[in-house]
């Protein structure tokens, strides 16, 4: 068992309001990401659950059970944290160890527990160092070893896998995915990666200013975001947003464009609108009926693919092309909308618009 | 590139140019330095040297004028008398027991302070810390008739207890502004760690954090026993027998009759001196030594 709940967490340092009525509920065994960018008080929520941080208001609960007043101990959390937080004068094997030595477990245990972690990350040869002697990656797997020693009601992970580098990173995503298969664990993991987010999580929760903006599974906060924010926060290269209004049966841009009216959109005529537009929605390649035109701003080749920045009136969108296509800055050219898949968003408020016809 | 180099360097507000006096001189700057630090040392150590000396001389040498620097006859009568005849070392068993005791006291106290301070958020931290500062900030002589009067009252007068107590309020506030730098330094996250391992806050502290504190401790520690060993002013105000006196105002009390036996005076001076030199060069390693930091990446 290892449900987390929390609701309407509040937390302020000094005049930082860090979490502003933050709720989560992780259901048992999933891998649920809280996504946002730094300062956005994933730190804090993770530590609020962990019981290291004094919350303002709001409650914790752990399997049904208010956990609030309950200190970390007795929480039954484990915990890695970004700086790993390695004891520095004991071995590999003793940080390993210390879990189970907090609780009393036996020593045959103890050395039975920890074979069985160090042989699941491969880290048997480096018991006996300290963590001086230890890599950037090592560290990491030790700190990681340290949490996973224990069956506790959930796994807490504080950006663990940002101070590796990139290829470590992309291996230990792999790794944490077959981890967390393999054990059937709740883990509660936080980043402002969003490819891990996408690429790790059962469920994801979007944070912005100690607010949580959407959950949903990676697919739902991609497809589907919440409001303008999530949709230019998730996705890469960024969604590339177009202010405009609905007229009639035409959406009309403030740069004097127009295309057809989604079916979709309940927004009255004239009201204020964000239009968004994901670069693998658009074309340069394909004719459509719905089409803007621009010129050719700049190409970024990424391998395997192109990014084609095309302008359109003061806007720059960033279309997704083959990673052969050529073009010269200034160059005239048409872009293809593929309409179903657009995002509108009230300008004033930032909220979708999309939702409801979909 | 139109920007040569000297003048990308020049570019900024501050040239970083060594001084060129630095680099002009080599073998004269040496002379002038060796010079200077000759006289400075001679300056500082002759006291020093002409007390050991002292110690070591025939009563008639000691009196010899023109002074014996060289050809005078080698005794340790005077050391004898310090721990035999003259009382003394009752004073040094007191200065033992009391800035020992006071050292302790005061770490046992201030340590923990400091961790409390350095890791919570209190009310008005930095208030109570300045206020905490500035119990240093006047020379003890300026409260030691408050004090007088105050122990009068209560019995203190004239006990060991009452030098501890004393020595303790003055070391406390130092040694939590010492440790707390120290505090400072060892990352919090050791005892978050420690804590989601499933020990308590105060068993984090005790087997993860105090750990890597103890060379702060004992450079802490040595600052307080030094200051309570050669404290004078409270020592000669608020004992007056012998066998409660520590040895500096006994030590002070030995100069003043009808005649006064530099010997023995110079010997008690060394005996005195020596428990710091040594204490100092056992744990001089730590004295410069900043905490063990570890695996976390900052």
């Amino acid at each position: 068992m290892g449900t987390v709940a929390a609701h309407g967490l509040r937390k302020s340092f000094g005049k930082v309001q860090a979490l502003d009525g933050v709720t989560l509920d992780v259901p048992n065994g999933a891998f649920f990401v809280v996504l946002g960018p730094s300062g956005a008080g994933k730190t804090t929520t993770l530590r609020a659950i962990a019981g290291l941080e004094k919350l303002d208001a709001g409650s914790v609960r752990l399997d049904g059970r208010d956990a609030t007043a309950d200190t970390p101990a007795e929480r039954d959390l484990a915990m890695v944290f970004q700086s790993y937080a390695l004891y520095p004068r004991r071995t590999a094997y003793e940080n390993i160890a210390s879990p189970l030595r907090a609780r009393r477990s036996s020593s045959s245990e103890i050395a039975a527990a920890v074979d069985r972690v160090a042989s699941l990350l491969h880290i048997e040869r480096l018991l006996q160092r300290r963590p001086a002697q230890l890599s950037g990656g090592e560290m990491q797997r030790v700190a990681l070893a340290r949490a996973l020693v224990r069956s506790p009601r959930a796994f807490l992970m504080d950006e663990p896998l940002t101070n590796l580098d990139l290829k470590l990173r992309v291996e230990m995503r792999t790794e944490l995915t077959r981890i967390h298969r393999s054990l059937g664990a709740t883990f509660v993991y936080v980043t402002n990666d969003q490819v891990e987010a996408l690429s790790m999580a059962d469920q994801v929760a979007v944070l912005k200013e100690g607010k949580v903006q959407q959950v949903g599974t990676p697919t739902e906060v991609y497809e589907r975001p919440a409001n303008q924010w999530v949709a230019g926060f998730v996705g890469s290269p960024p969604i590339s947003l177009l202010a405009c209004h609905a007229e009639g049966d035409r959406l009309v841009g403030a740069d004097g464009w127009t295309l057809p009216r989604p079916r979709w959109t309940t927004a009255e005529d004239g009201r204020a609108l964000m239009l968004g537009l994901r670069a693998e929605d658009l074309s340069v390649e394909q004719r459509g009926d719905a089409s803007l035109p621009g010129e050719v701003y700049g190409l970024e080749p990424l391998g395997d693919r192109t990014v084609v920045d095309v302008r359109v009136g003061t806007e720059i969108l960033k279309v997704k092309a083959r990673p052969t296509i050529t073009g010269t800055p200034g160059e005239r050219l048409q872009v293809t909308v593929d309409l179903d898949r657009a995002h509108l968003f009230d300008a004033g408020t930032g909220l979708s618009l999309s939702q409801a016809g979909r | 590139m139109a920007v040569s180099v000297d003048e990308a360097v020049s570019a900024g507000p501050v040239p970083k140019h060594a001084p060129p006096t630095r680099r002009r001189s080599g073998r004269g700057r040496a002379i002038v330095e060796v010079a200077l630090l000759t006289v400075l040392a001679v300056v500082m150590l002759f006291p020093v040297l002409w007390m050991i000396e002292t110690s070591i001389k025939e009563n008639r040498d000691v009196y010899a004028v023109p002074a014996k620097f060289f050809d005078f006859d080698v005794t340790l009568d005077h050391y004898r008398d310090v721990f035999v005849s003259s009382g003394l070392s009752v004073s040094f068993l007191n200065s033992v027991i009391v800035a020992g005791a006071s050292t302790v006291l005061a770490t046992v106290l201030g340590v923990p302070a400091a961790w409390a301070y350095s890791r919570f958020t209190l009310k008005a931290k930095k208030d109570q810390l300045f206020f905490i500062l500035s119990t240093r900030f006047m020379p003890p002589v300026v409260v030691v008739i408050p004090i007088f009067l105050m122990y009068r009252y209560i019995g203190l007068i004239d006990s060991a207890l009452g030098l501890i107590l004393i020595y303790t309020a003055f070391n406390v506030p130092f040694t939590i502004w010492m440790m707390k730098g120290f505090v400072d330094e060892v990352p919090a996250e050791y005892e978050d760690a420690a804590m989601l391992d499933g020990y308590t806050r105060l068993q984090a502290f005790r087997k993860f954090t105090l750990p890597l504190l103890v060379p702060g401790i004992a450079a802490t520690a040595v600052f307080a026993l030094i200051f309570s060993w050669n404290e004078f002013v409270f020592a000669i105000f608020l004992t007056s027998s012998d066998e409660v006196r520590t040895a500096p105002p006994a030590i002070a009390g030995l100069i003043g009759g009808t005649t006064v036996d530099w010997g023995l005076v110079a010997a008690s001076s060394v005996v005195f001196a020596l428990p710091v030199l040594i204490f100092a060069y056992l744990v001089r390693k730590h004295l410069v030594a900043g905490v063990t930091l570890g695996a976390v990446r900052r």
